[in-house]
Formats: C-alpha cells, structure tokens, sequence
C-alpha cells in the first residue's frame, strides 16, 4: 500500500478527492475505429480514479467470428483454467481458443491469465433453453463454482478488458491499440466500499450487455435479494453486478426498452407520479410494484452498452456526473465535459441528462438532447401558473 | 515556464498540463506582476483561480483578470477572492465553489452546484446550468454572493440556500415553456431567487413560496439584467422587471421539527 500511496498522492494531501471516470464513444453508422481518443480523454479524467482499477468494452472488434460467443475468461491459476475448459468442452463446441494478447507493462502486476473462447452451445437434450440464456447459466456456473475463474465478458462480436491499472496502462497492457470497435466505453476505477482485484473492475459484462459504474448502490443488499430468487448469483465481491444483472434481466430477457429500465431502476418520485396522467401513473404504480426491489438507491451514472446501442442513465436525483454530446455520426458520454471537448473540440450538441432520464444512442439514430435533459412535462399538469 | 510576459499580461499555454502546474504557474505570473492572464487549451483542469492570495496584495487581487479559452474544469474558481475569470467556453461542476469575491462570467453552459457555498462575489452563466444551482449559497453583512443564469437550470435550484441571490432569466425557454428545475429551494432558509419564465407551483420545494419584489429586488434585477446584456453582448430589452417572481423561504429553519430533541 505504500507504493499505492506514493503513486496517488505525491504530494501528501490529508486526503485524495477521487471518484469513478466513464467515458463512452459510438459511431453510429456502426463504422469502427481506433481507441485512440477513447485512451486520451480517461488519461484527461486520471485524478477522478485511483489505478485501482480499468476497464474497457469493445464492440465490433472479431466480425471473423461474429457468429460465435467470444467467452473472455479470467483464470486465477492454472488449474481453474483446465477445470473450466473441461467445462466448456462438455457444453459447448469450442471453435477456437486462445491466450488474449497481452504486453509487459510498466506498474502493472498480479495479473491473471486472461484467455477467449469462440463458442457455441452443442445442441442440448430435454432441458432446453435458448443460447444466450444457455450461455449465461453456463457464465454464472464458472463465476460461482469453478474457483478461481471468472467470464469477464460473454458476447458475439465484442469483448471486455479489465484489470487492477490505470486505463492507460490496462490499454497498453492488452494491446488495445490494435483494436477497432464501433462502440468503447471505459472506466477508471477508485474503489470505495468494496476490494480492488481483476474481476472487481470494470465493465461488467452479461452476454454482449456491459455497465460501467460510477458511485455506489446503496440499496446493493435490497436489489441482491431480488436477483437471487430468480436464479442470479452475485460472487464479484462489487455493487455494480446488480446493475449488470437487472440489465440482463430487464433489457435483455424481458425485453423491455431503455426508457423503462430507467423508470425500473430510477422512478419518478411518488409525487411526480401522483401528477401524472392516469395512464402513466398506471404503469409507473405497476412497475413499481412488480420491480421494486430493483429500485437503485444512492449515487449513480452508468454508462450501458450492446452491439447495438449505448445508453447513460444517473441516479433519480443526478448525485454523479454525466454529460452527453454528439458530433456528426459520433455519440460521446463522459464524467467530465472536458475530456469529451479534448477528442471533439466541436459539438452538435452538449447537454446534461435529468437524473432518471436515459439517453439513448442506437446504431442508425442518435439522441436528441430535448428527450433526455428535462422532464416531460406534456402529461404533467401544472396546478396553477404563477408566472405573470 | 511556457508563459510569455508583456506589459503584464501573460499567456500560458495549459495543453497537456496537470492541474497542480497549471495552477502554480498561474501563482507564478501573479507573484511577478501580471494583471492580466490567458489561459488557452483548457481541458478539465481543476481549481483555477484558486490559492492566490499568497501571490499579491489585495489591491492587485481585485484587478486581476483571468481569461480561459477551453473546458476548465471541476470546482473553477474555488475559494475566488477577488479576480475576474471570463471563460469562453463551457465550464463543469462546482464553478465558484465556496468563493468570497471576484467575478466568473462563462460564455456557454454550466454544469452541477454552480455557485456552490458562496460567501459573495458574482457568477454569470449566459446560457443553462445543471442540478443544484447556489446550493447552500450563504451572506453576512456586506458579503452576498449573486449568481445569475441566462437560461434554466435543473432539479433542487438554491437547495440548502442561507442567503444570497439567484437570478434565473429563462431566455433559452420556447414561448410557453416551463423552466426545468423541480424542488426548487428545498432547505432553503435564507436569500432569494427571482425567475422570469415560466413556472408550476409544484416545482417548488417544500417551505418555498412566492413573495411580492421588493424596491432592493427590483434595484438588483436593473443592474445585473443591464450587467449580463453587457458581458454577453446580448440585447436584454425584452427582459422586463415586471416578468419575475420572487421566490423566497417560508421558514428560517424548515427542519426544526426533524432536528428537534
């Protein structure tokens, strides 16, 4: 820990003032680039993490495998790694497999071997269930049951690289120079309530949905609970897996938009909803009955990703920062405007999303700042008007 | 030092520079004489204009003037004593955190707690402003801070407010248009925000509530509506006395049941 303190605080404050970066770049026409200006606005953001912890989620980056999952998988040591290709062997046709290239970097240590797998599920016997939910039960069973391994990311056409570092060194040390993605999001990672190791950093990764996470979810205990009666299993020791799975849960296997994950995870207060018209008040009493145990408490902005979108959402009442800017074809999100304004010193537009307001950038359409930076109001009625 | 010095004016070139030495080559060129300071290629860096009162006396303090072109970044103006800061460009979170005197006037948007525990001195957004504009602003005697915004702002506007006054011109608002803050002044138990443009009673927060102009309000709205049109180039003839209310802290202490034993 001394030379922890030596490399964050060189001038010994009494205190460090830190705080999770994310940052998210799409093009929209799904063409791919570099990471290069993905790389320089966290390197512009490093006092907001504590190299504690990086992370990065690429979309678009193995179109030769596209149809298979590319499982990217965490060993701890060396027998965990021939347990779970055991594993894998039995449940799933193996099209290729190899060690995720990685470079010796400076102040970059303890890492874990790091392999992927291109996969597809062998055809099963009675039990059936679909793929991707096959794939991740199969993800949840090597995170809970095969002791030192972990699926960091599980889903076609993309992939997730994280670790212990700063993002610039967790860059060079997985070589992500070498790498176009449509899609980047990142984190920097300053861990607060919960242990800094290669599985606790970020992006969070179910399938090809991936969460990057700033503040912490004070109601993890609340959601948790929710999760495990419908068969989640929370083993990464970090609050931001409940997120991780709502979104699996929510988005992908019910299949519910953005704006109503948003409604699910952070709802208008009552009295917004008392204002409401009888229809959205039906709907918004619904989901919170059905899904208020997935109601997440305390600060929060995430940034959210697939192959085909990419979404940011705050907290209800905005306790993180998050801006959003486009710029032709580009959707950029970020912590700080800054970093956003170094890459594109020119934008369409800038603007700060309402706390609960998701922004939604899809492949084909980028948001409009008017959906996502003030309430709508059409359905509200005021009760009196005192402007005169 | 990548500044460059003439008849007390100074450029400094921020591109690539920590915080911590962009701020001590500003404490630099303020110790050796500059009155006036550019500052170009801003990109997030934080607390500029912060801890300069080592650098000069206080005559020198107040007419410093500092110019940023670029994106400062968190907490702009933290502990201001004195100096004008113009930024051209947007600036983030915290703009004026806690500052005592001085002025900032931003050519763009600002982002959360603009105005955040001032004691005094002025801060003028041309256009919008984020979440929990003037939280926890406070005044005593003859100190009292002022922030002013162009357009709207967002959620919990004057939160916590002790003192101090918030004008909202809402001229980023379409005709008709509600301004987008809810909860205005929850907590609030001291100074005023004086908004033109349109409003809900129900975006006002608990113990808040509408209270008559007075002839101070009406005096301060004269000069600092003439003062934006002035920094901004923008004509403010539109903008009449008439078409703002004041809204003000029904309590001076909105929790003393919570709090009471």
């Amino acid at each position: 820990m001394k030379d922890l303190q030596r490399l964050n605080n060189p001038y010994c404050d009494d205190k460090v003032l830190c705080s999770c970066a994310i940052f998210g770049m799409m093009d929209s026409t799904g063409k791919v680039f570099s990471g290069e200006p993905v790389f320089r606005a966290m390197i512009n953001m490093q006092e907001r993490g504590n190299g504690l912890g990086a992370g990065f989620a690429l979309y678009g980056i193995y179109p030769e495998h596209q149809d298979y999952y590319a499982l990217h998988i965490m060993f701890t040591n060396r027998d965990c790694r021939h347990d779970t290709e055991r594993f894998l062997e039995t449940a799933f046709q193996v099209e290729r497999s190899e060690e995720v290239p990685t470079r010796k970097t400076a102040g970059i240590s303890g890492e874990p071997l790091v392999y992927r797998y291109f996969v597809r599920p062998k055809p099963q016997g009675t039990n059936f269930v679909n793929d991707d939910d096959f794939v991740v039960q199969s993800s949840l069973k090597i995170n809970s049951e095969l002791d030192g391994a972990f699926v960091v990311s599980s889903g076609k056409n993309m992939g997730v690289f994280k670790g212990v570092g700063y993002p610039e060194q967790i860059a060079e040390y997985f070589r992500l120079d070498d790498y176009k993605a449509y899609i980047w999001t990142a984190h920097s990672r300053f861990p607060t309530n919960s242990q800094a190791w290669w599985g606790g950093a970020h992006p969070f990764c179910m399938l090809d949905w991936s969460v990057v996470h700033n503040g912490e979810l004070s109601s993890y205990g609340a959601n948790r609970a929710f999760l495990e009666t419908i068969g989640y299993k929370c083993t990464l020791f970090t609050d931001t897996e409940v997120m991780s799975y709502a979104v699996d849960l929510i988005m992908r296997r019910q299949k519910l938009p953005p704006e109503i994950f948003a409604k699910i995870v952070a709802p208008p207060l009552w009295e917004e909803i008392d204002r409401m018209s009888e229809d959205e008040k039906e709907l918004h009493t619904a989901l919170r009955s059905v899904y208020g145990g997935l109601l997440m408490n305390g600060p929060f902005s995430v940034v959210i990703a697939n192959n085909n979108q990419m979404i940011a959402l705050t907290d209800r009442i905005r306790l993180r920062p998050l801006t959003a800017a486009t710029r032709g074809n580009f959707l950029y999100f970020s912590s700080e405007e800054a970093s956003i304004r170094l890459v594109s010193p020119e934008l369409d537009n800038v603007w700060t999303p309402m706390g609960g307001m998701p922004v939604v950038g899809k492949i084909g359409s980028l948001p409009k700042p008017d959906d996502s930076r003030k309430r709508n109001t059409s359905a509200a009625r005021p009760m009196a008007e005192v402007a005169r | 030092m990548s500044s460059i010095i003439t008849n007390s004016k100074v450029e400094i070139d921020a591109a690539g520079l920590p915080y911590r030495e962009l701020n001590q080559q500003i404490r630099s060129a303020v110790s050796i004489g500059a009155k006036h300071i550019t500052l170009r290629n801003v990109a997030g860096q934080r607390y500029i204009g912060t801890n300069l009162y080592e650098a000069a006396d206080r005559k020198a303090l107040d007419e410093l003037e500092i110019e940023i072109l670029g994106t400062p970044g968190n907490d702009l103006g933290m502990f201001l004593d004195g100096p004008s800061i113009t930024v051209y460009g947007n600036v983030m979170d915290g703009t004026g955190n806690t500052m005592n005197a001085g002025r900032i006037v931003v050519h763009g948007r600002a982002g959360d707690i603009t105005g955040f525990s001032a004691r005094g001195g002025e801060i003028f957004i041309r256009d919008d402003a984020g979440y929990r504009t003037g939280i926890h602003m406070k005044e005593f005697g003859s100190m009292r801070p002022i922030v002013v915004i162009g357009g709207t702002t967002q959620d919990f506007l004057g939160e916590y407010m002790a003192g101090g006054l918030i004008i909202i011109l809402g001229l980023t608002l379409k005709p008709g248009e509600l301004h987008y803050f809810s909860h205005v002044g929850t907590g609030m138990h001291g100074g005023a925000i004086l908004v033109r443009g349109g409003l809900a009673d129900y975006q006002l927060g608990n113990g808040v509530g509408v209270v008559n102009l007075e002839e101070k309000d009406r005096d301060s709205l004269l000069k600092y509506v003439e003062l934006y049109g002035t920094y901004f180039g923008v004509d403010v003839a539109q903008v009449n006395v008439d078409q703002f209310v004041k809204l003000a802290p029904l309590s001076k202490r909105p929790y003393k049941q919570l709090y009471a034993y």
